[in-house]
């Protein structure tokens, strides 16, 4: 398939475009003559990382987590997040805002069941059509009947049929939910519930494929800041601004290349030597090397609501009892984890003094105490010690190994015998989160939603999917359903949910380590702003 | 062999393939299955509950029974239809198509550089046993078969890239200021020059060069120390006393006699060294962002993607049968003495 032409792009109308035609008489002069990519002028900007995009539409079955980043920059959706300006000069999305997009506004009903929005129709599709409710209520009738993820990622906000979204007119969408929730507003602005042109999608659809997942697997078209005007699997994505976006100050850059480089190596080769602008995801060791280097800045934004853990299987015996998990969480050395894993970067979650408001992930009251880890293990069933094995996955290991490693020499201090068990990554979840089935292991789960109840949710409530400890606790059950729903100005919101913290730091399912980070490298260009979804948004960057 | 022959003869022997290509779809397909790991698992997504896991997995086909599965996997590729890869989200032949010349290119470009290396270092070695050239052939094709690829990749980029700057950014095929050329062959240096764009082929040529040198560094030790072995052999055979008893000048004995008669096991290891590289090439395809089909392969694995795995081991089989028969026609070209029957 030929994207370009699809595109309408020739291949003179992008020279011309990327205004490199003097570069490319210098690609002429004699052979390996070094040619500076930065040569390319201002508002062609490359990015680089390791990970594939493996489709252009978030709702297909499959698509993986670096594919999310079309949904963020070629759609808009009825709501959108603010953006805020963190400590150290970056930007961040801001959780607490949530501020017009495609609904310029919008009413909730006393009881909190109906939503309606107004349509901003002065907006427009790539194809200069405007955006109607009608197409809101296509693409969010696709987005719950797609099934797998998005089906799921709507089901969070309540919203699980068809028969919940009404197009009332072309300028009035209206959502009914059967229960009020916090969720559901927030929900909305996630990467998911994406607007697509409801005219172009139909008459691409077919039988067998009503919801066209064919064609817009390959093609975009939204009414977002850019298009994509070229796909090469596994090898490059080329973005092209919307002149015509609607949804804000137009992006500084005209096109945005994200090549797929999977060495780590080359990649750190390309950003130093300024030829990428941007390497998206690198790992601790390169953040923290690159973070000294002259002209090369680096971002590591904490990852919000995620933590990563131990997770400790209260299916597997010793762990059973009390005991043994308190003498696991005082053996944990802590700091030297934060430093030798993380590098130093993200948040400790360790050493805290009880729980302290509702702010979530917060520090667990444990801290490194060989003595106190000896006691617990000396009053429980298993003061012998035992045989566990540590697993940990191969796809993580650059943060996973030298954790479990440190985690291993010091249970061995205690006399627990643990030995590592390295998992390839296509098994990691089915063994981690499916099947729950590995006794000792590490975990990342990080919400979207950036609410407490909603990581217990997941990561605490019996059989849900990042519960991989088999916890269960009928006082947690409850009061995760209990304020799953409910405003945090609620009365009842905070004490709740802190009594759920209680519980996790005293039962100790998961045995809190630190709060990741995202990390950025940015080479000559600025404009890098972090969101939940962990994935590059091209909208406010620019070269600098 | 008359012409006529030898085509009756390519034909048996591309019959005799047929059951060769059967036995490895069966064994690919039950080998697949058998890998640890549930695709369905890992498509699902982040936050993928058992429900949405079950939904992905009948959508993909996976909750039928084995020989269903076997039996809708036939029945497509009697089409000509390979399955659509999950990682990538594309027909697995549209991308096979357009990986393998990636790594066809790459490796010819790669055996030619090493061939006009290797082949004249072997002959000279041979000619003269325990010289300084002899030890310095001996020293440079150790270094090369020892060192692991990705390794030389990553000096060379930092030497030639990083350093000193003369070599493009290691970012694949092409830089982003290129564009493809129109496809024909799908070898960028051929397309290009089709399309008489010289910028085009100077730009893919370029991203070459580090590439093929790290491969061809590997693989210049057997060719050279099978040369060096082939001709030593030849040197002190019979024929070569006679035509030297004989008077013919040292030139005429090396190239034309000699030479040519050690000609068979050196194309004979090439096509061994062709293949295992093909196949082989994965890390030099990572460092260098090279979209080849070795990397393809390794991710299919690793993300237990049915039909590309099938797809890429399919494909390898039929390459490979096609190499075998194109060695062994050009065996009977060499010696004509080597004929199918004998083979």
């Amino acid at each position: 398939m030929d994207q370009t032409t699809k595109a309408g792009l020739s291949r003179r109308t992008f020279l011309k475009g990327t205004g490199t035609v003097g570069v490319l008489s210098a690609g002429m002069v004699p052979f390996l003559k070094h040619l500076p990519a930065h040569a390319a002028t201002d508002d062609v900007m490359v990015a680089t990382m390791g990970q594939t995009i493996n489709s252009l539409d978030i709702h297909r079955t499959g698509t993986n987590r670096p594919s999310y980043q079309i949904a963020v920059n070629c759609y808009d959706r009825l709501v959108a997040f603010g953006t805020k300006t963190m400590p150290d000069g970056s930007l961040s999305y801001d959780y607490s805002v949530i501020q017009p997009d495609i609904a310029k506004s919008w009413e909730i009903s006393d009881d909190g069941l109906v939503m309606t929005f107004a349509i901003d129709t002065s907006r427009k599709f790539q194809d200069g059509t405007p955006v109607t409710a009608q197409d809101v209520k296509w693409s969010f009738d696709r987005a719950v009947s797609a099934g797998g993820f998005p089906t799921v990622q709507m089901r969070a906000g309540g919203f699980t049929s068809t028969d919940q979204f009404e197009a009332v007119d072309d300028e009035t969408f209206v959502i009914t939910l059967a229960e009020p929730t916090k969720l559901a507003l927030p929900d909305l602005a996630v990467p998911v519930p994406y607007i697509l042109n409801s005219t172009v999608a139909k008459a691409n659809a077919t039988e067998d494929d009503p919801w066209a997942m064919e064609y817009v697997h390959q093609n975009t078209i939204g009414s977002g800041a850019f298009k994509v005007v070229r796909w090469d699997a596994g090898q490059q994505l080329v973005y092209e601004r919307n002149d015509d976006w609607g949804g804000g100050e137009l992006p500084a850059v005209k096109r945005l290349i994200i090549r797929e480089v999977p060495s780590q190596s080359t990649r750190r080769a390309l950003i130093e030597r300024g030829d990428v602008q941007m390497s998206f995801n690198i790992p601790y060791k390169d953040a923290a090397e690159l973070a000294e280097m002259e002209g090369v800045d680096v971002y590591s934004t904490p990852i919000e609501n995620a933590i990563y853990v131990v997770g400790v299987n209260h299916d597997f015996e010793p762990f059973k009892d009390p005991d043994v998990r308190k003498a696991l969480a005082y053996a944990i050395p802590y700091e030297e984890i934060f430093q030798t894993a993380a590098y130093g970067r993200g948040v400790r979650m360790f050493g805290g003094s009880g729980v302290e408001g509702t702010a979530w992930p917060q520090p667990s009251p444990y801290s490194t105490d060989l003595d106190k880890a000896k006691e617990h293990l000396a009053k429980s069933g298993f003061a012998d010690g035992f045989d566990v094995p540590f697993s940990i996955s191969l796809g993580q290991l650059d943060w996973m190994e030298p954790t479990a490693l440190l985690i291993i020499e010091a249970l061995g201090k205690i006399g627990i015998n643990s030995t590592l068990d390295k998992i390839p990554s296509a098994q990691w979840r089915t063994a981690s989160l499916v099947e729950k089935r590995l006794p000792l292991h590490l975990e990342g789960f990080g919400g979207w939603l950036n609410y407490p109840c909603y990581y217990f949710f997941w990561a605490y409530k019996d059989g849900h999917l990042f519960n991989s400890s088999n916890y269960r606790n009928d006082e947690v059950e409850t009061l995760v359903d209990e304020t799953l729903y409910i405003p945090v100005d609620h009365p009842d919101y905070a004490p709740k949910v802190k009594r759920m913290f209680e519980i996790a730091f005293e039962d100790l399912p998961r045995i809190p380590l630190f709060q990741p980070t995202l990390n950025v490298a940015m080479n000559g260009a600025t404009g890098f702003e972090y969101w939940f979804h962990r994935q590059l948004d091209g909208r406010k960057l620019a070269k600098s | 062999m008359a012409a006529p022959g030898r085509l009756k003869v390519i034909g048996s022997r591309l019959l005799q393939a047929i059951p060769v290509v059967i036995g490895v779809i069966i064994v690919t397909f039950i080998l697949t299955r058998a890998l640890p790991g549930d695709p369905a698992v890992y498509f699902a997504g982040t936050i993928a509950d058992e429900e949405s896991i079950q939904e992905v997995r009948e959508a993909l086909g996976l909750d039928k029974s084995m020989p269903e599965q076997f039996f809708y996997y036939v029945g497509d590729l009697l089409r000509g239809d390979l399955g659509t890869s999950l990682m990538t989200g594309l027909p697995v032949a549209e991308e096979l198509g357009r990986r393998l010349p990636a790594s066809l290119e790459l490796t010819l470009v790669a055996l030619i550089i090493s061939c006009a290396v290797a082949i004249p270092l072997g002959i000279l070695a041979a000619t003269r046993p325990n010289s300084l050239a002899d030890h310095a052939c001996r020293v440079l094709v150790t270094a090369g078969v020892s060192l692991p690829t990705f390794f030389t990749g990553l000096v060379l980029i930092y030497v030639f890239y990083y350093v000193l700057g003369w070599a493009p950014p290691p970012l694949g095929r092409l830089d982003f200021i290129f564009l493809e050329p129109p496809r024909v062959t799908g070898f960028f240096l051929i397309d290009s020059v089709l399309a008489g764009d010289w910028e085009t082929f100077w730009g893919a040529a370029k991203q070459l060069v580090l590439p093929a040198v790290t491969l061809a560094l590997f693989t210049l030790a057997p060719i050279a120390r099978m040369t060096r072995a082939a001709m030593l052999q030849s040197l002190s055979s019979d024929y070569i006393r006679t035509a030297r008893a004989a008077g013919l000048n040292g030139r005429t004995i090396l190239y034309g006699y000699a030479f040519h008669n050690a000609m068979l096991p050196v194309v004979t290891t090439l096509g061994m060294v062709f293949s295992f590289t093909l196949g082989a090439n994965v890390l030099v395809e990572k460092v260098f962002a090279w979209p080849g089909i070795g990397s393809f392969a390794v991710d299919a694995l690793v993300a237990s993607d049915y039909a590309a795995v099938q797809g890429f081991v399919f494909v390898m089989a039929i390459l490979f049968v096609a190499l075998n028969l194109a060695i062994d026609i050009l065996y009977t070209l060499i010696d004509p003495r080597i004929g199918f029957d004998a083979a």
